[in-house]
């Protein structure tokens, strides 16, 4: 393989350096590093970052290839800066077997744009009633080590108290969409003021914090540790701060819409703003970057959740929920975190990158800037506004609730071990 | 006037006290041998009802019939909808077929915003319910039955300033209340709701109106009362305990009538479940007001769709008050 050299990137938004790829590893960083024969990428001004790391993306493949495939998920990804996706388990037919987990994985493997970790069902179907075969997933050539019945809540204690137990044997780990079910039965939007207005059913916090504060108790009580998806009410994060605090082994993620985008958006009952977990009030909004700032939320995951035009050209009721965010995360993140100065570049890194790859156990993914790595990294042009135009998406769908808004950040360079998946912000 | 009927928040005062004063001379109109104005001749406008209501539904075509426009009606059960086919679609395909209105009724809260602001249609939208969110036509003619019972038939320019009116029951599973509660504070009336705690809505509080679970000691300050219609099923829900139970904290029987003030009305938005909200001996009294509300939405629906559709000529040869002369 080739050499390539990053001129004068800020290495995680400090020094500036030169790094050289040397094949699929960084083969040095330094001042006035001599380019010999290697491709010269002129970084002046951009930051470059570990590749990131989603541990909470849909990618559709099997069944609903209308939306996403894994091809179109990993080159959404790489355009977002990405180099490692964990790929949540509600496909059709659900992720609850070797299989099926083993067909992603491979399927990932063929499409060369970014790595893709399957993440195995707790129960089967996503039922909530029976464990899967959740060792036969981590011994599958996948080696699955993340479970998570992401789209429902594994409601039943007893369940999730066993599923936390089991994966223990392993060194897996439960990601818990906390949402109880009875207490958001209908539920459309965020229970509130603005639901109250809108005669939408809502989905209260409580539904959320209920299920938290129930699973870092079970969590205490097995010596497990458990990790929450998509926390976000102000509530939640006081539940994890506690728990963090009494030693509880918990582990949090925020998506970026939750970071940015409150339930005033629902007023013009676009469905591009319908969501699950739903879009939440100001208040938590602040109180989520806060806790992500502070390190009580580990890391930023996107929940990219591809649909197709039709299911949200419709009345609100029969959309579907979710939205895209491979694409548009970090801008989000920049625009939230950084621009408003509660985190700086390594801060980023640490959140996008280091801490989803430690919780998923994503190897050679989140390692430091440093020689002798595995080459996974990205290079972010900060400076650069622009209107956020779902056409150019790689993914295949359009779900964006950010189209015509204006975000800073564009990711110029993806290396995927040595290897460019983006050049000058196109796919290589 | 706005283009879109959708909510009733969306009426200024001036607007919904043209609509009123329009209602009057509608009313006028259906007490001549002949009900009958040319205004929306060659017009045609289409009742699109994807969930079912018999009595808006007649009461939307009597105004349009009565205002001579082609009407087409449109039920979603037995049409192309119960085959999957999309709201978006449907609409094209009406408005391609050359309606110039639609009148929709729709059991998502927000679907008739969506009709009129997505860009799928031209044609004006005018919302007869959507979901739990609104029915502005109910809450005008509401209105309007208030007005004239507590202000007056000479009542022009007027509004209902300091009119007390308190509206009991399934607040948070009603359109009805939520269009009310907005219309009448426009109107400058002071609003109560009366319901048990689990029938309000999470951020009623926010609302620009009062909350009491006490039926009785809200009554002798009641100029109206609004009986809302309460889902036996509601019950299954753990909404309140029993029938019974509901009947005799939040319904309306002879004896608690009996509190309110001499001119005090009892309204209903129907259908009445009596027994449940509402006894017989209260809902067959003369100052239950349900059968004159089924007239005068009629002329409320006539109203809205001449000012919405018929352009700025006179309904009728005589003059009616400008809005200038209303201030």
């Amino acid at each position: 393989m080739s050499k390539i050299l990053i001129r004068g990137a800020k290495v995680l938004g400090g020094d500036v350096q030169d790094v050289l790829i040397d094949g699929e590893t960084i083969a040095a960083v330094g001042t006035g590093l001599d380019a010999g024969d290697a491709t010269v990428v002129d970084a002046e001004g951009q930051i470059l970052l570990p590749g990131l790391v989603d541990l909470h993306t849909h990618l559709r493949e099997p069944g609903r290839e209308d939306s996403e495939t894994v091809l179109t998920g990993t080159q959404a990804a790489a355009r977002g800066g990405y180099t490692s996706v964990f790929a949540m388990a509600n496909t059709f037919p659900v992720a609850d077997t070797a299989g099926v987990v083993e067909q992603v994985w491979r399927l990932g493997k063929e499409s060369g744009y970014c790595d893709v970790q399957p993440i195995g069902a707790v129960t089967v179907g996503l039922e909530g009633k029976q464990l899967a075969e959740l060792g036969a997933m981590h011994d599958s050539a996948a080696g699955v080590t993340v479970f998570s019945d992401d789209g429902k809540c594994v409601d039943d204690a007893v369940i999730m108290r066993r599923a936390l137990e089991y994966v223990k044997a392993f060194g897996g780990v439960v990601a818990q969409h906390a949402q109880e079910p009875r207490l958001t039965e209908g539920a459309q939007m965020n229970e509130g003021v603005v639901s109250a207005e809108l005669g939408l059913g809502g989905w209260p916090a409580v539904a959320e914090e209920s299920i938290i504060a129930r699973d870092v108790l079970l969590a205490e009580h097995v010596g497990s540790r458990v990790h929450i998806c998509h926390l976000s009410t102000a509530g939640s994060v006081e539940i994890v701060r506690w728990a963090k605090s009494r030693g509880i082994d918990v582990t949090a993620e925020v998506t970026p819409h939750h970071l940015l985008l409150t339930d005033e958006l629902v007023r013009s009952y676009n469905p591009v703003y319908k969501v699950n977990p739903p879009l939440r009030t100001e208040r938590d909004v602040l109180a989520l970057r806060e806790a992500l700032a502070d390190g009580t939320i580990d890391i930023v995951a996107t929940d990219h959740a591809p649909h197709p035009h039709e299911d949200k050209d419709c009345e609100w009721a029969a959309a579907a929920m979710g939205m895209v965010g491979l694409e548009t995360a970090l801008s989000v993140v920049q625009h939230t975190m950084v621009e408003t100065g509660l985190l700086d570049w390594a801060g980023v890194a640490d959140r996008m990158a280091h801490k989803p790859a430690e919780i998923g156990q994503a190897t050679g993914h989140g390692r430091p800037v440093s020689a002798g790595e595995p080459a996974n990294l990205t290079l972010v042009d900060p400076a650069y506004r622009g209107e956020v135009n779902p056409a150019g998406f790689a993914s295949r769908s359009r779900n964006t609730p950010y189209e015509g808004r204006e975000l800073p950040g564009r990711i110029t360079h993806t290396f995927l071990r040595g290897r460019a998946t983006v050049v000058d912000g196109k796919l290589a | 006037m706005m283009r879109h009927l959708i909510s009733a928040a969306d009426l200024t005062r001036d607007d919904a006290v043209l609509i009123l004063d329009t209602t009057e001379e509608m009313a006028r109109v259906s007490d001549r041998p002949i009900k009958k104005l040319p205004a929306l001749r060659g017009r045609t406008i289409c009742n699109l009802f994807f969930e079912d209501s018999t009595r808006t539904r007649i009461s939307f075509e009597a105004a349009e019939k009565r205002l001579s426009a082609d009407v087409i009606n449109f039920a979603a059960k037995g049409s192309s909808v119960s085959k999957g086919e999309s709201l978006k679609d449907t609409a094209q395909t009406l408005e391609a077929m050359g309606v110039d209105a639609v009148v929709i009724r729709h059991s998502a809260s927000g679907a008739p915003y969506r009709l009129a602001t997505s860009g799928w249609i031209d044609a004006p939208v005018i919302n007869a319910g959507d979901g739990t969110h609104q029915h502005p036509t109910q809450a005008l003619l509401d209105a309007f039955t208030m007005r004239r019972r507590l202000v007056g038939k000479d009542a022009l320019g007027q509004d209902l300033a300091g009119k007390r009116i308190t509206l009991v029951g399934d607040v948070l599973h009603s359109r009805v209340a939520r269009s009310n509660v907005d219309l009448l504070h426009t109107l400058g009336a002071e609003v109560t709701l009366v319901a048990p705690p689990t029938l309000l809505p999470v951020g009623v509080e926010h609302w620009t109106c009062d909350v009491s679970y006490d039926l009785d000691a809200v009554l002798p300050k009641s100029d109206a009362v609004m009986m809302l219609r309460v889902q036996r099923e509601r019950m299954n829900a753990a909404f309140f305990p029993t029938e019974r139970e509901y009947s005799r904290r939040y319904g309306l029987d002879g004896e608690r009538m009996a509190k309110m003030p001499e001119h005090g009305i009892v309204m209903h938005p129907g259908p009445m479940v009596r027994g449940m909200e509402i006894t017989a001996e209260v809902a067959d009294s003369d100052r239950c007001t349900v059968v004159e509300q089924v007239a005068n939405g009629v002329h409320t629906r006539m109203a809205v769709l001449y000012l919405l559709l018929g352009g700025n000529e006179p309904a009728v040869s005589h003059a009616r008050p400008t809005d200038s002369e209303n201030k």
